[in-house]
């Protein structure tokens, strides 16, 4: 199955990643955001990083998720592989996820082609039909 | 929706429904057309709907779609009755540009333009994995986020002098950089004197036309072939983190319910929560103008090793083009404190304003408005007009029109370089992929926008200058 899709969008970069489960929906997003910026195929997966986030709904829940892939690259120069063992869990009024993201540390091997700058919530979607379907507009 | 045509720069969607005032949109028949395809319009109106909104919600000649508010919006809000977003100003925070003037000619420089930009590539760092020239800790960028380019050149980059020609003289005394989250500060630490990607670039600048001889002399901007330096760029991950914190934290604490669009988050201006992203934000606003500072003093030091010296390479000015700022405006012929909000938009205050440096508080506060990679920058002058028409403000770049995917599948980085090549422009960047997203063909016609700011007297024409190098991050 087709993992993501970018729309057109006059200034920023729009896509929706698709998934079997809620889960995959978040994965392949995961992989369309770092798509911006490398090569994500091409990152070898040395480096692990366990993400641990919460959100009141889903979307801010996405948009925390989305955010932990530039905050480690802003801060600890992590490239993402692949966003591995995401579990989502309702408890309550809030939603928690957890992962575990496999990638490298930037070195000059890779090439960084774009800057993500931000997660909005901007024409932000998530429907599940026959399958999950995660729209997100991000600030580039 | 209703336009209603004012003047052939003006059009005006009239008040209905939950808006609480008309929108006004400074365009041409031509740039209308661009606007009227994306959401620019829609997105106008729902900030005309905002609480406590002073007058008129206003947009730019560059505009296009943004999240929340449309980039090249402009609004003013009641300190008392109104609000203040983070969508509003934008994620890049002080986002901005800075010019520097040289003493040197095309001339003087054509034989070295190519070493030039080499070493400037090389001593200005773009991005990841190339910042770390300064190795910061907590401390010393809390301090950044509180003098901001102050901060800069007590540590010496740059001139005394530079902070005089800077808005908000390079640092906004509201900051208070105790409200930034350890996300923020571990962003912001290895970024500090970094340009960063996506639309922000340095260029070596020749003046092209001088439209205004007289201005552009106090700005000192004397002949066709000057060498400008240009830089673009803003306040990095920090910026980005302090607006998505506090995007979050007013969803917590306030909530969107109501609001046509939940980018348009916001809080009151004086609530706890309101005066806590204003001090964050302005802590990011001083990142940014330090950053800028840095960047500035490096291009100084590659002048100086290239051709031999640094001398009349002075600063022009530095602007803000995504901020919110508390400032005197009339309004219904009383002057007020209103909490203004200019995202895409750079301010264009006419003579005799104090916050102006007094060099050029005779004529007004220059304007720089970046163009596309490759195309031709303006200089413009503010103007008393634009304090009624627009709360002082006008346009900040040439404003997208196609996206960035659509750009990369229709160009190819390499073959834009020859062509720039061919019009005797270098080009050196980190991507080619970078400079398709970048080609001048996905932007609007820059000379078309600052026409508009022009002859609607929101910013006028000083001076036209067209790139001879370029950095793109």
């Amino acid at each position: 199955m087709e993992r993501y899709r970018f729309l057109e969008h006059t200034a920023d970069a729009k896509f929706q990643a698709f998934g079997e489960t809620l889960e995959d929906a978040f994965c392949n997003a995961a992989l369309a955001t770092a798509s911006l910026m490398w090569d994500w195929e091409k990152i070898e997966q040395n480096v692990e990083h366990r993400v641990e986030i919460e959100g009141k709904d889903l979307l801010q829940l996405l948009c925390s998720f989305l955010e932990e892939i530039i905050y480690l690259l802003d801060s600890r120069s992590f490239l993402l592989g692949f966003p591995g063992d995401i579990k989502i869990e309702q408890k309550k009024s809030r939603y928690t996820l957890k992962a575990l993201f496999r990638g490298d540390n930037f070195s000059k091997k890779y090439k960084i082609y774009g800057d993500v700058k931000a997660i909005t919530y901007n024409e932000m979607e998530i429907e599940s039909n026959d399958r999950f379907t995660a729209q997100v507009v991000v600030d580039v | 929706m209703d336009l209603k045509k004012i003047n052939d720069y003006t059009w005006e969607i009239p008040k209905t429904g939950e808006m609480k005032v008309p929108t006004v949109i400074y365009t041409s028949s031509k740039l209308l057309e661009d606007v009227k395809r994306d959401r620019t319009l829609q997105q106008a109106r729902n900030v005309a709907c905002l609480p406590g909104i002073q007058k008129m919600a206003y947009v730019m000649p560059d505009a296009h779609q943004g999240y929340g508010f449309p980039i090249g919006g402009v609004a003013a809000f009641d300190l008392d009755q109104g609000i203040i977003s983070p969508g509003g100003v934008g994620y890049d925070i002080n986002c901005g540009v800075r010019l520097l003037k040289t003493g040197y000619t095309e001339k003087d420089i054509h034989e070295k333009r190519k070493q030039l930009l080499d070493e400037i590539f090389r001593e200005v760092p773009a991005g990841v994995g190339k910042g770390g020239i300064t190795r910061l800790n907590r401390n010393v960028l809390l301090e950044v986020c509180t003098k901001g380019a102050e901060w800069a050149v007590e540590n010496g980059y740059g001139r005394r002098e530079d902070l005089k020609r800077t808005e908000e003289n390079g640092r906004m005394r509201e900051a208070d950089p105790s409200h930034l989250s350890p996300r923020a500060i571990e962003r912001g630490i290895p970024q500090l004197g970094t340009l960063g990607a996506g639309n922000h670039f340095l260029e070596i600048q020749k003046v092209s036309e001088i439209f205004d001889g007289d201005v552009a002399g106090v700005f000192g901007i004397h002949s066709v072939g000057q060498i400008l330096v240009m830089i673009h760029c803003g306040s990095r991950g920090l910026g980005h983190q302090v607006a998505s914190d506090f995007i979050r934290l007013m969803e917590d604490k306030i909530g969107s319910r109501g609001l046509p669009d939940r980018e348009l988050i916001n809080a009151p201006v004086r609530s706890p929560l309101g005066q806590q992203y204003y001090k964050s934000m302005s802590a990011a606003v001083n990142y940014a103008f330090a950053n800028r500072q840095m960047i500035a003093h490096w291009v100084r030091n590659v002048f100086k090793k290239v051709m031999g010296s640094a001398e009349g390479m002075d600063q022009v000015y530095d602007v803000c083009h995504n901020v919110a700022k508390i400032e005197k405006h009339t309004i219904d012929g009383r002057l007020k404190d209103v909490c203004v909000h200019r995202k895409g938009a750079t301010r264009s205050f006419g003579p005799g304003r104090e916050e102006i440096p007094e060099v050029y508080r005779s004529v007004g506060q220059p304007i720089i408005i970046p163009g596309s990679m490759g195309t031709a920058s303006y200089i413009l002058v503010g103007t008393h007009e634009a304090e009624q028409l627009s709360f002082g403000s006008t346009a900040h770049g040439a404003g997208r029109v196609m996206s960035r995917h659509e750009a990369i599948r229709r160009f190819r980085g390499e073959k834009i370089k020859q062509d720039l090549e061919s019009r005797g422009i270098e080009l050196k960047s980190t991507s080619w992929k970078g400079v398709a997203e970048e080609a001048s063909q996905a932007y609007k016609d820059v000379d078309e926008v600052v026409k508009v700011s022009h002859k609607a007297g929101i910013g006028k024409l000083v001076a036209k200058v067209i790139p001879v190098g370029v950095m793109k991050g």
